[in-house]
């Protein structure tokens, strides 16, 4: 066991921080949340400083456009520009973490040229048609339609809780292509056009009072065969790739954000009185050590795909289950700390907290990946 | 940053669950409860394995290995709910003769308590006034001291291992009893109720094996509270949801999961007290290194 950081790491740590500091001075301001073309600009501006910088698609392999790098460079990555405050992903996220290594690792050499390079410049911004109404948590029973007619797919069906719809460019969309086969057969994975003909999107308001994710539905759409990622009806095991992939990593820049939080919560608590709370001091020691071994969980779990050279395995659940419910814990504590402020929703703590509750929902709710661990990790029955 | 565990590490950890399997099975563990007392021993066979001088020097007759390794020599011990001042003896090797070879049982202060005190053969720390407890675990003779030693970090890792070890352990044994337990013409692991709660034992589990292994290899008192911490957690909850699982068969003498859970809530009481290691953890928060 070694949590030592090798001379080539800690090279590639120094050139970052350099970097950051002359890049960030140099990004426009924030845009508002609800200013979505905004948002969409900003994020991929962001991404394009990184590309020509040499940072996009870090963890991305050589051959996808990537830099190859190995999964502790990307960890001091995403440690580094969260610590020197960054942008996040944003609406970068599916295409970067999602899309892109899927189709780096299913997709045909034209498919990974026509869609990786623009992904990595900040062209084009991707968003995941996974979930449907009636198949959320239950991802395989879904029902959007794809008949074959000619060197098409004509799809018909709609998706739901799509983050960025408003401003995707493409969709990574899970459609039916065998309906008389098994659930978890005969779904396969394709490439949609946002700006197809028959594609409505329609924005749902969140409890938060912002749209961050949108309703699709489509109306006869028409995709392209040579747009099908994986066989046909194989899309079950390329979306389990995806998947992976998103309860992997997904997380990690956001472990360190929230270590950074929980000190300004202590000064802030120090500053405003609460901190002579002998209960709210012991919650928040019990948070920083919640955080420091989330932190190390991440080191293992990195350290482990390193060594298997693959996709990151099942312990992504379980990172997910705890990751989750101490981000909710941390904006109680926060709340703890702001007494009254706590219900001033100007507070940007206010806002995490609402925005907080979606993380044991979303990627498959804390009673999925219950599941899953008990089933595939610790070998438990399924249940009727 | 290589944070796995080496093929050496591997290799120990599996040679120790060997030998402990040989020796401290389930078989000796029930006799051990109906008949208790220092087994000297095995106690010499520890000694002769290495177990207490893991981290003596090759040069003075040790094994030569660091921190990791020993936390994984204890991990196993905790597994086996092994008995004894383990964590005493291994301390005091180097210091104190034959404590690395197992000849003498040494014990300490740790808190408020001494483990094993009229079977040591050497006491570390004050223990004037100290009064005889009826431990509430079957294997772990205690007396109260009036005062209380300075807290030794190494003393709260080695002991946080041993809840890793024993918070795995319940583990496996409340997974290996809800795929056989049959009620309602199934598996009771096949209810979600029972599987949800097997689910959270290894989240514990695995959370506080990473914190366990990090404040090993850093040594650090912050890692090391924070692992005792989540260790605490996954050994005093999951021995808990581990008895749980077993239904009324668990709330018998017979069932090994109480014996578990008393060690467990034994071990809390070493070193610093769980809520100084918070008080700790929290007041680093200010100095903004965290």
């Amino acid at each position: 066991m070694d949590l030592t950081r090798t001379p080539e790491e800690e090279e590639f740590r120094a050139g970052l921080r350099t970097w950051l500091a002359k890049a960030l001075p140099s990004l426009p301001p924030k845009p508002s949340p609800d200013d979505w073309p905004a948002r969409r600009a900003y994020d991929l501006g962001w991404q394009r400083m990184l590309y020509d910088a040499g940072y996009a698609g870090l963890h991305w392999p050589l051959d996808a456009g990537g830099r190859g790098a190995t999964p502790t460079q990307h960890l001091i990555f995403l440690e580094e520009t969260e610590k020197a405050g960054a942008p996040y992903v944003g609406a970068n996220f599916v295409g970067l973490l999602h899309a892109g290594p899927t189709i780096a690792a299913e997709g045909t050499p034209e498919q990974r040229a026509r869609w990786l390079p623009p992904v990595l410049r900040g062209e084009e911004v991707w968003c995941q048609g996974f979930s449907e109404p009636d198949a959320g948590s239950d991802l395989a029973a879904l029902r959007t339609r794809a008949w074959r007619d000619g060197d098409d797919y004509v799809v018909s069906g709609s998706k739901i809780w799509t983050s960025h719809a408003e401003v995707a460019d493409w969709c990574e969309l899970l459609v039916r292509t065998d309906p008389a086969a098994p659930k978890h057969r005969g779904i396969s994975w394709l490439a949609l056009r946002m700006d197809a003909p028959g594609v409505t999107v329609r924005p749902l308001r969140t409890l938060a009072g912002s749209t961050e994710f949108a309703e699709v539905f489509l109306d006869d759409v028409r995709v392209p065969v040579a747009h099908r990622v994986g066989a046909e009806n194989d899309g079950w095991r390329v979306t389990m790739v995806t998947l992976s992939f998103e309860r992997g990593t997904a997380f990690v820049g956001e472990v360190v954000a929230c270590r950074r939080v929980l000190g300004e919560l202590a000064r802030e608590a120090h500053r405003n009185g609460r901190w002579d709370d002998p209960v709210l001091r012991r919650h928040l020691g019990r948070l920083n050590a919640e955080f420091r071994a989330l932190w190390r969980l991440t080191q293992w779990n990195v350290s482990e795909a390193q060594s298997t050279g693959g996709v990151p395995g099942v312990g992504g659940s379980v990172f997910k289950l705890r990751y989750s419910h101490a981000r909710q814990e941390l904006y109680d504590a926060a709340a703890e700390v702001l007494g009254p402020d706590a219900a001033d929703l100007g507070r940007e703590w206010t806002l995490d907290r609402l925005s907080s509750l979606s993380y044991t929902i979303a990627a498959g709710t804390s009673q999925i990946q219950r599941n899953i661990v008990a089933e595939r990790i610790l070998g438990l029955p399924k249940g009727r | 940053m290589r944070f796995q565990l080496t093929e050496d590490q591997k290799a120990l950890r599996d040679g120790v669950r060997g030998l402990l399997a040989g020796r401290f099975g389930r078989a000796a563990l029930r006799a051990a409860v109906e008949a208790p007392g220092l087994d000297r021993t095995l106690w010499r066979e520890l000694g002769a394995a290495g177990f207490f001088a893991l981290r003596l020097p090759e040069a003075e007759g040790g094994v030569g290995l660091g921190l990791p390794e020993a936390v994984l020599a204890f991990e196993e011990a905790g597994r086996f709910l092994l008995p004894g001042p383990l964590v005493a003896t291994h301390l005091a090797a180097g210091e104190v003769a034959g404590a690395a070879t197992g000849e003498t049982v040494v014990t300490a202060v740790h808190g408020g308590l001494v483990e094993w005190l009229t079977q040591a053969d050497v006491v570390r720390g004050d223990t004037a006034g100290a009064e005889p407890l009826r431990s509430v675990d079957p294997l772990t003779p205690l007396h109260r001291v009036p005062g209380t030693a300075e807290p030794a970090p190494l003393v709260m890792l080695l002991t946080a291992a041993e809840q890793l070890g024993t918070a795995a352990r319940t583990c496996e044994l409340a997974v290996q009893h809800a795929r056989t337990r049959e009620q309602f013409g199934q598996p009771i692991g096949a209810f979600q109720a029972v599987k949800h709660l097997c689910a959270e034992m290894l989240v514990r589990v695995e959370t506080a094996r990473v914190a366990v292994y990090a404040a090993a290899v850093t040594a650090d008192p912050l890692d090391i509270a924070a692992a005792r911490l989540l260790a605490d957690e996954a050994a005093v909850r999951g021995t808990r949801d581990c008895l749980q699982v077993h239904g009324g068969m668990g709330f018998t003498w017979e069932s090994d999961v109480h014996l578990y859970l008393k060690r467990a809530w034994v071990r809390t009481q070493r070193g610093e007290s769980v809520t100084e290691s918070e008080e700790r953890l929290a007041r680093e928060l200010l100095s903004g290194t965290g």
